[in-house]
């Protein structure tokens, strides 16, 4: 861990490069970052597979259409320059459960497993609802001063510290 | 050329979101049990940053805003919703693809969970467009055009009050 630590950058200076990028992408491609669109739409290609009717006729894959567009490149572009980022500091590993749950619930991987993929479920459909994600929401919405982005990041904070509380109740400091 | 940009965006975004330890379940839910508070201040930087830049270029009207409404029941309802879901998986939509690429693979099951919560959504879509989505909509609005003043007088404050509980932060260790 002390290790890891010391590859770490400032999260106030990668959190101001990260706003320069937003600003970057507004400016010359008009895009403001979000991220959860992409799974909607992802979902859509995939069931389009097996009922391209159905998918066709379903009002919200008309309103999010199944295709890949700018924002799921920049999702794919993520998890791309996350790889980039770990190796050059040669601290890339596979973890199959993070440490604090390793600490509180053990290592097994069913029972993360099943929490990460409810989870999942939740949080999407609640994604959905609000009309964005934190960086729909609480980047592009708040920097932009909308009443939306600043009720959902309240509202995402406020739900998240129900259940990771309720989730550690009485566990140590990790 | 725009999935391009896409995917350039992602990549730098990614890197900056790996180097700030950002794509962390162990740093989400820190601050959620309010123990550490990078993502945090990872995220505020982001925004303070993004929103000096961006009303500087729209002042030169060389950017659009794009504001998403402010509809009470979805993003309230949706809001806490996501964030029930989050404090669960420990990931959001967007750093959960960049912890794949840093070899955290429980959010794996995270995003199979979201693109699962995407499909349940786009199912019950047209009732809640009826019910839910038509509660307290207020439409595109603004912290600025809600107070009925430029937007700097609303910047400048809310860069202040951000040093501020970044100061405080540091003091209390978190």
């Amino acid at each position: 861990m002390s290790m890891e630590e010391d590859q770490r950058w400032s999260p106030y200076l990668a959190g101001a490069l990260s706003g320069l990028v937003s600003i970057g992408s507004i400016w010359f491609v008009g895009k403001y970052l979000g991220a959860s669109t992409t799974f909607v739409r992802t979902t859509g290609m995939l069931e389009k597979l097996f009922s391209p009717e159905r998918v066709a006729n379903m009002p919200y894959f008309l309103k999010e259409v199944p295709l890949i567009d700018w924002q799921w490149m920049f999702v794919i572009g993520i998890a791309i320059g996350a790889f980039f980022a770990t190796v050059s500091s040669g601290s890339f590993r596979l973890q199959a459960v993070p440490t604090m749950w390793q600490e509180r619930f053990g290592t097994a991987i069913v029972p993360r497993a099943m929490v990460a993929f409810i989870g999942g479920i939740i949080a999407m459909f609640g994604a959905r609802l609000a009309d964005g994600c934190p960086s729909g929401h609480g980047l592009s919405g708040s920097l932009q001063l909308a009443v939306s982005g600043f009720i959902a990041l309240a509202c995402f904070f406020i739900g998240g510290l129900i259940t990771a509380n309720l989730l550690y109740k009485g566990g140590g400091k990790h | 050329m725009e999935l391009w940009y896409g995917l350039i965006t992602g990549i730098l975004f990614g890197f900056l979101l790996q180097k700030g330890h950002v794509l962390r379940y162990d740093k989400q839910i820190a601050a959620l049990r309010l123990q550490d508070m990078t993502i945090v201040k990872f995220m505020l930087s982001h925004i303070v940053v993004a929103m000096v830049g961006v009303y500087f270029l729209y002042d030169m009207g060389l950017v659009k805003l794009s504001l998403k409404p402010t509809i009470l029941g979805g993003v309230i309802i949706g809001g806490v919703l996501f964030g029930l879901g989050w404090g669960l998986l420990g990931y959001c939509p967007g750093t959960s693809l960049g912890a794949l690429g840093e070899g955290r693979w429980d959010s794996a099951w995270g995003i199979l969970g979201m693109l699962v919560g995407a499909g349940l959504y786009a199912e019950a879509y047209p009732y809640l467009q009826t019910t839910v989505l038509t509660w307290g909509n207020y439409g595109k609005i603004t912290i600025p055009q809600l107070l009925g003043v430029n937007h700097w007088l609303v910047i400048v404050p809310f860069l202040l009050i951000t040093v501020l509980l970044f100061r405080w932060l540091e003091k209390k260790g978190l």
